[in-house]
């Protein structure tokens, strides 16, 4: 018989080789899928994960969806390091959007280099304000963050909902719910010209380097960690618990915020309804799948990334159904969860049950 | 003694990952003995305890009960056989009376006849002098008469060998005196007892026989009567450890911190508030508070480490105003805490010992403008490592890897290196093996001549006896008067663990 037994300490292999595995038992899950399904499972991981990626507009497009997603995971992974599980990266960016546009369509009329930054502060700011609610009902009322961020997501898609066909929609947009154009200032330079990746990939990385020096460097990143792993020592130490979890907070903001307003100032050029397809949830794939570190989410975002791309590429080349990707998405998840179990855990096996009865035999033998 | 065997052991080996906790063991108790079992932490006691009480199953070796070879595959095969325990710590539910508590662990048949049930208590404990009233909730009883529960719940399934984990360390000294006279009621009466302790004082003057182990095996079988509390210590801890601090008289200065008043209202039903605590403290010397654990030896801890703020009362250090700070700010003052708990407060298992340096040492030069100087870190935990022996691979150990004695030297270390003004420690030698406690002490004396004042929370009345210029006592979260150590007699200490003082009046008789 198999037995689950904990390990005297963590395997440090299993937690680095357990991303690894997940994504492996993914891909051969998506062969057996591609197969029941009646296509040829080859050609179907080839064009899901390879063609996507294989010249360099497929490679910008990665950078393009990389960026929400490496700006999300690195705010989350503040959070989660302290054990505060902030579900409400999406809720973050789609008010950074809103923010974003809103203040973009106020400046329509206007030129000049003051425009977008004033744009994506516009964001980042409100973001933080809709982060802070969930932190102020943590730390003053106790409410846990989880449910807490998970309805404020569904919030703020409602309001952006009613901005986008109410007070921002375009009056001659023949009745689309979408916002004017945002004037040529609003709108972030191109990385590479002739592609549609822009300068948000590069605040991507710039938080994944910020988030690095945080953790491996600051003692407010020592503290996160402290807080995260033992909550009495850090009240012991006088880490104050509220302080960080502000500080924690109105970092996720800030950078799925951003991530918000450089998504309307980058490839989109205005707000419309489906801003996001999910990234803010998909975040969460990456902090875990990159396990909390730098190095991890900037690669653990890039493999995301291309399953949002690798799932359009399937639906035009196999006519296969858009929930290609979010059953990737879950499916590494789901691996990498089992997988984790791993580090704590070893499988062993039981001795046979044969011997058991033959203890229990001398023990009513010993009685009698 | 020609008595019969009641129960022999012979070579019991326990083993689990990475420890062999029993090691051939072999143990001989007779009818109507008292047989202590003595050792430090860590030397294979509880292990043993739990293998004749079926909690866990020896990997070799026989165990006879009265003569015949048993396997006991559980607690309950054991109570049938006759086999009771109490352990350290009790198993009561807070919230159903002494009657329900006793009925829960006796066969359904017994347990309905509630009438009888209740008289068969009385009885059991009138004949054994321990009063007590069957239809009382548990949560009204003191700790002393809790475990006076657990052993008449033993008496009533007719225990023939009654086995006693650390039973002394929730007692005042008066109820150790009642519970040994019981003790030996029973003996005589032909019940056999094992008696689980690491005080020798106590053993010398209960027990028959003694088994001493260390490191998993018998290191040693004695008639404790017949040797010094030295001598015993000496086979407890091996022939290379010391086992006595040698403590230097201390010449007091001025009033360093002034406690007056502290209250403090607990919001857990089952937890302890501070009620007019009163509390003075002179430089260079050391204050033991004793009292038995739950009686807000932790609240104290915490209001003084700024962990809780209290309701009302005043704490003057030096001339700042303690009250209103964080615990964070208390440090940079020279408050330095030592905490009861060292794995989970003290430090965080997970991390390296250098890492658990920047805990509370942040202050030392270790962080500037909000980044870690690791060289600064790990020369600080070097040289905690260094100056206080903590046994370890290096500063890169993780804490939770460390032996409680190794790591409380550490945590010790941590905060003596912080050159603090005040420094509260909670238990700090409680599970600690003999050697790390005498260099814990000699921490403490260390510090005490360098001009600190040392708060020392302990159950351990040789230690306070030992280190301490003053002593009182916490009951109930009031602390007692504070007298100087040479004219405390035992009892008053005991009468003041039990309660029995005005509170909040003679705190500051002390010159």
């Amino acid at each position: 018989m198999l037995l689950l037994e904990k390990r005297p300490v963590d395997s440090t292999l299993m937690r680095w080789a357990s991303p690894v595995l997940a994504l492996v038992l993914t891909v051969i899950t998506g062969f057996v899928l591609f197969l029941a399904m009646g296509k040829d499972p080859v050609d179907g991981l080839k064009f899901f994960f390879i063609t996507p990626i294989s010249d360099l507009i497929g490679l910008a497009e990665l950078g393009l969806k990389m960026a929400p997603l490496l700006l999300c995971a690195a705010g989350l992974t503040v959070c989660y390091r302290a054990k505060l599980w902030n579900i409400g990266a999406e809720g973050h960016f789609l008010i950074g959007a809103l923010g974003a546009s809103v203040m973009a369509v106020q400046l329509v009329d206007h030129s000049g280099f003051w425009v977008l930054p004033v744009v994506l502060l516009a964001g980042v700011l409100g973001a933080m304000v809709w982060a802070a609610i969930a932190a102020g009902l943590k730390t003053h009322l106790h409410c846990n963050e989880i449910l807490t961020t998970i309805m404020l997501n569904y919030i703020a898609l409602n309001l952006l909902l009613y901005v986008v066909h109410g007070p921002l929609k375009d009056p001659y947009g023949f009745g689309f719910p979408q916002s004017v154009m945002f004037s040529d200032s609003a709108l972030l330079p191109a990385l590479i010209p002739g592609t549609r990746l822009h300068l948000g990939l590069a605040f991507g990385l710039l938080a994944a380097v910020a988030v690095w020096v945080l953790f491996a460097r600051s003692f407010i990143g020592f503290q996160l960690n402290v807080v995260g792993q033992d909550h009495r020592a850090a009240a012991f130490a006088g880490f104050g618990a509220r302080r960080l979890t502000w500080f924690a907070f109105l970092i996720a903001g800030a950078t799925a915020g951003l991530a918000g307003a450089s998504e309307v100032t980058g490839p989109i050029g205005q707000l419309v309804p489906q801003v996001s397809p999910g990234y803010g949830y998909t975040a969460i794939i990456v902090v875990f799948l990159g396990r909390m570190h730098a190095v991890g989410i900037v690669a653990a975002s890039a493999l995301l990334a291309l399953t949002f791309i690798g799932g359009e590429m399937l639906q035009i080349a196999m006519n296969m159904p858009k929930a290609v990707t979010g059953l990737f998405q879950g499916l590494l998840l789901f691996y990498l969860l089992t997988c984790d179990a791993f580090i704590h855990y070893r499988v062993r096996l039981k001795p046979s049950a044969h011997q058991s009865t033959k203890a229990a035999v001398t023990a009513a033998h010993g009685e009698a | 003694m020609t008595a019969a065997l009641r129960l022999k052991l012979e070579n019991i080996v326990k083993e689990y990952p990475g420890c062999r906790a029993n090691d051939g063991i072999d143990l001989t108790v007779e009818a109507g003995e008292i047989h202590a079992l003595l050792g430090e932490n860590g030397a294979g006691k509880s292990t043993l305890m739990k293998v004749i009480y079926g909690v866990v199953q020896p990997d070799e070796g026989r165990m006879l009960w009265n003569g015949h070879e048993v396997r006991v595959e559980n607690p309950a095969q054991a109570r049938s056989m006759g086999i009771g325990m109490v352990f350290q710590h009790f198993s009561l539910f807070e919230t159903l009376t002494v009657a329900e508590n006793i009925a829960l662990s006796l066969p359904p048949e017994e347990a309905r006849d509630r009438g009888a049930l209740d008289q068969r208590i009385r009885e059991v404990s009138e004949r054994y002098g321990m009063a007590l009233d069957p239809r009382r909730y548990v949560s009204t009883l003191s700790v002393g008469e809790r475990q006076r529960v657990e052993i008449v719940r033993c008496l009533i399934q007719e225990t023939t060998l009654l086995i006693l984990d650390e039973p002394t360390s929730v007692l005042t000294p008066q109820e150790v005196t009642a519970l040994f006279s019981t003790l030996r009621q029973l003996a005589k009466e032909g019940c056999s007892i094992l008696f689980i302790s690491h005080k020798l004082e106590e053993v010398r003057s209960l027990c028959h026989n003694a088994t001493v182990l260390r490191q998993g095996r018998v290191s040693g079988d004695c008639q404790p009567a017949e040797l010094s509390a030295a001598e015993i210590a000496r086979m407890m801890v091996g022939d290379d450890t010391p086992i006595s601090t040698q403590v230097s008289t201390a010449e007091p200065g001025d009033v360093l911190l002034d406690v007056r008043n502290l209250n403090w209202k607990s919001n857990d039903p089952f937890g302890t508030s501070l009620d007019q605590v009163n509390l003075n403290l002179r430089e260079g010397e050391i204050v033991g508070i004793a009292g038995v654990a739950g009686n807000g030896q932790d609240e104290l801890l915490k209001a003084l480490s700024g962990e809780i703020r209290a309701d009302s009362g005043s704490m003057r250090f030096a001339d700042t105003d303690l009250g209103s700070l964080a615990p964070d700010q208390r440090r940079k003052l020279g408050v330095a805490i030592v905490p009861e708990e060292r794995l989970g407060r003290g430090a965080v298992p997970e991390m390296s010992l250098a890492d658990n340096a920047l805990l509370t040492a942040s202050g030392q030069g270790l962080v500037e403008r909000g980044m870690i100087r690791f060289g600064k870190v790990r020369e600080f935990s070097r040289e905690v490592i260094r100056r206080f022996g903590v046994r370890c691979t290096g500063e890169n150990s993780a804490a939770g890897s460390l032996s409680g004695g190794n790591l409380q030297k550490y945590i010790i270390g941590r905060e003596a290196l912080q050159n603090p003004r005040l420094l509260v420690a909670s238990h700090p030698t409680w599970g600690v093996d003999v050697g790390s406690a005498v260099a814990i002490h000699e921490a403490l004396v260390r510090l005490r001549d360098e001009g600190a004042a040392i708060v020392l929370i302990s159950e351990d009345l040789d230690e306070l006896y030992q280190l301490c210029n003053r002593l009182g006592a916490l009951c109930d979260g009031r602390l007692s008067p504070l007298a100087p150590t040479a004219e405390l007699s035992i009892e008053q200490l005991g009468q003041w663990m039990a309660g029995e003082f005005e509170s909040g009046e003679v705190g500051h008789a002390a010159a």
